[in-house]
């Protein structure tokens, strides 16, 4: 490729580059390099994880959970109801009393040994994470998991530091924390929940997803293990009525909810009449924005991190790429030779890029958008990849030709759907960007640090990812603006989430 | 000689930096203890509200983006011009039934509040930050920026303090508001809006409207362009309204009915905070330790 010296914007403009179609498929076969589960004990049943030891729940009744990459059932597990709720409620408060007064510097060993044996059975717990969720091995070996353990790490410490974190206040826990989480990052939800609560001084109950409940129900087992005191974290399996129960108890004194945004608002509705304390994160349509001046190969990278990463099944999804005109068709391109080369298929291949769609319910309703966007004009383009028979799988997907109006623009799909527009100025793009009830994530591409500056202090999101995107830490303050909930989950700021003063 | 008829005054709303009648035409009749009628105040409407509110959007992000410092040199004027108005707030006070000893002690407290305020504005951010060391090569640092438009049904029992501690900590964090004065006792609304209409303050960023409570607290906490509401009040069903209403849009609610507004517990940067939003920033860097390049 030669390079235009005459004018910049030629160069850019995508008609010097060679038509070239790079074939990816035929040379970049690699063999099969599956991570193996033989080592992983699952049971064909989970009980209730009330009070420290596993029961069985009032209803007798127990649901299946399914490897989304090849339908097959893993186990089942079971449905709590109102009485188990109220059952594990009171565990969990009859524990609060110990548990808070319990000195920081103890609360925080029993914090710390959770993360050691996590990191120690880190494998175990990955695999399980990609064959109940269907995410690629490579996220949860390298992402999901070593977060999820250095996320108890780091709150361990501040257990005995919590006057530090607020200056001229006399920090107290809340009591008991009712807690729901998604099934995008199962165990990593579950610790950002459990390990701030903890080490506040809280005790907890805690509902995971009804369709990844697997890593929770091994987390009670390794909490159990821990010798962690009996009901101070209880963990109960459920669909939405068992959240419902949760989140109306009467002697809940605080709800932390991850979820969608309607959910969160019928939570913020029905706790209104109480005194329950309330973090919500919620949904987000984070927009991406590549600038002229970006270094656009890497600026490809992280349009393609932004919206493939865990099929797309992320709050902060960089699912509205605004990319500037004059780098549009050679960021395309390059985008769409990018996406040639991603490996759909098993996600516990570690060559793997994008693994199942969680659900069936929730591959139709991306199917469902993907159709609203051809339905809408939007010009569609997938990489020529196939997809396994068996299981939910969905080809990454691009929209070109769409606008603010368009649904796909403005929804949250929670897939591997990406909707690009272009833009000339920033004060065009900031308004598009902002131009939404959420205000979760956003990111910005360009070499200049004033315009970095600029567009991070006007963006209205959370967290503003600038030549980055999808990066997770928990000594970072993570959650929304606006629709996309309120409070933080991470960092200093994560702990007032659990505390009165 | 002819002894002088007195000018009286008109007591309206402020609303974008000018001072409306209500757009409803309606009013309610103040009387004094011997019941007469001290003043014709506006019986505000959901329409005053929702023009309030957008004088308010629209002053917000010049607001909050001017420099801390430039906030906390309006917020020092208007307690100058507080200072300067002094016998006018306490004679309404007496007017509205306080002691003069009362009415010194609040009008006084309310001048210090502002001027605490006023400190506070370019100074909570560093309270409030971090820089976030994050186990990858990037710099990560979280700061508080205004949440936006917040709608404040301010305290009952006081007709300036009230609305001085409500105001204060909003608009020294970058936020823009519409406050409700107190029914009972709404002279020194007006008076107040005056004395931020001298003071250098864009119009737009303080609007105060008076009228019930009752009636305006749905319209405060359903609009969906309103980014918090802040309660003073003690009405259960009231508080209620505005945390189901809230859920419409996600808004941030705060109910301070426990705080005793003439003490100094009424002060603190956490009240700032609480209409403030965390905002993380990350970017790589290149070669930190054995790190890989960020980009």
């Amino acid at each position: 490729m030669k390079e235009n010296k005459n004018t910049k914007k030629a160069f850019y403009s995508g008609k010097d580059l060679p038509e070239v179609k790079l074939k990816f498929n035929s040379a970049w076969d690699l063999a099969p390099a599956p991570e193996d589960s033989k080592h992983v004990s699952i049971k064909k049943q989970y009980d209730l994880f009330i009070n420290g030891e596993f029961v069985k729940p009032n209803s007798k009744k127990y649901f299946a959970t399914y490897n989304p990459a090849t339908d097959e059932k893993i186990s089942e597990v079971a449905d709590a109801d109102e009485k188990d709720v109220d059952k594990a409620v009171k565990a969990a408060r009859a524990a609060f009393g110990k548990w808070s007064k319990l000195s920081g510097k103890e609360r925080g060993k029993y914090i710390y040994r959770i993360a050691r044996l996590m990191q120690e059975r880190a494998r175990e717990f990955a695999v399980i994470e990609t064959m109940d969720g269907g995410k690629p091995i490579r996220e949860s070996r390298d992402i999901d998991v070593p977060l999820a353990a250095n996320h108890f790490f780091y709150y361990a410490g501040w257990a005995d530091k919590l006057e530090y974190a607020f200056p001229n206040r006399n920090p107290k826990p809340l009591g008991v924390a009712g807690q729901i989480i998604p099934w995008n990052f199962p165990l990593l939800m579950a610790a950002w929940k459990i390990a701030p609560a903890l080490a506040a001084g809280n005790t907890v109950v805690l509902k995971p997803a009804e369709t990844t409940p697997l890593t929770a129900l091994k987390l009670a087992e390794l909490i159990r293990d821990s010798g962690l005191p009996k009901g101070v974290v209880n963990i109960i399996t459920g669909a939405g009525k068992t959240g419902a129960a949760i989140v109306n108890h009467p002697d809940i004194n605080k709800i932390a909810f991850t979820g969608s945004t309607n959910v969160g608002k019928w939570i913020q509705k029905s706790i209104a009449g109480t005194d329950k304390k309330c973090t919500l994160e919620l949904g987000g349509k984070a927009a991406n924005i590549i600038f002229e001046d970006a270094p656009l190969d890497q600026a490809v990278e992280g349009i393609i991190n932004g919206i493939f990463f865990n099929q797309g099944h992320v709050c902060c999804a960089g699912s509205r790429l605004f990319v500037q005109e004059s780098v549009a068709d050679v960021v395309i391109r390059k985008l769409k030779d990018r996406m040639e080369t991603l490996r759909v298929g098993d996600p516990m291949d570690k060559n793997t890029d994008i693994g199942a769609i969680n659900s069936k319910q929730q591959l139709l309703k991306i199917q469902e958008y993907i159709n609203i966007g051809k339905n809408e004009g939007g010009e569609i383009y997938q990489p020529s990849c196939s997809l396994p028979k068996k299981g939910n799988f969905c080809k990454p997907t691009i929209f070109l030709n769409v606008s603010q109006s368009h649904r796909i623009v403005q929804e949250e799909i929670f897939g591997p759907v990406l909707a690009i527009q272009t833009f000339r100025t920033i004060e065009e793009v900031i308004e598009k960007a902002n131009n939404i009830p959420y205000g979760l994530s956003a990111g910005v591409w360009t070499d200049k640090g004033s315009k970095i500056f600029n567009l991070t202090s006007k963006l209205k999101a959370g967290v503003i990812w600038a030549n980055t995107y999808n990066k997770f830490d928990p000594t970072s303050p993570f959650g929304g603006y606006k629709e996309s909930g309120f409070g933080r989950e991470g960092g200093l700021h994560g702990l007032g989430a659990y505390l009165q003063f | 000689m002819a002894t002088r008829i007195e000018i009286q005054k008109t007591y309206k709303i402020y609303i974008g930096g000018q001072f409306p009648r209500t757009e409803s035409g309606r009013y309610y009749p103040l009387k004094n203890k011997k019941g007469d009628v001290m003043a014709n105040i506006c019986l505000s409407s959901r329409k005053d509200f929702r023009n309030a509110e957008v004088a308010a959007r629209g002053a917000q992000s010049g607001w909050g983006s001017r420099a801390a410092f430039n906030r906390a040199q309006i917020l020092y004027r208007i307690a100058e011009m507080l200072e300067g108005r002094k016998e006018q707030f306490i004679s309404e006070l007496v007017l509205q039934g306080s002691t003069v000893a009362a009415a010194k002690q609040e009008v006084e407290t309310s001048i210090d509040r502002m001027v605490y305020y006023s400190g506070w504005c370019d100074k909570f951010q560093a309270i409030y930050s971090s820089v976030n060391p994050v186990a990858s090569s990037h710099f990560n640092f979280s700061v508080p920026e205004p949440t936006g438009v917040v709608a404040i049904i301010a305290d009952e029992a006081t007709s300036l303090l009230g609305l001085v501690t409500a105001i204060a900590p909003v608009i020294a964090g970058g936020n823009t508001c519409i406050v409700l004065a107190s029914e009972t006792k709404p002279l020194c609304a007006v008076t107040f809006a005056e004395v931020l209409n001298s003071s250098d303050l864009p119009g737009g960023v303080v609007n105060i409207l008076t009228g019930s409570s009752s009636e305006l607290h749905e319209h405060f906490s359903s609009h969906m362009d309103v980014n918090a509401v802040v309660y003073y009040r003690n009405n259960k069903a009231e508080i209620k309204t505005i945390k189901e209403n809230a859920s419409l849009n996600v808004k941030r609610v705060f109910v301070y009915n426990k705080i005793n507004i003439a003490t100094e517990k009424a002060e603190s940067p956490y009240f700032i905070f609480d209409t403030q939003e965390i905002k993380t920033t990350w970017h790589p860097i290149e070669n930190i330790g054995t790190s890989k390049a960020g980009y």
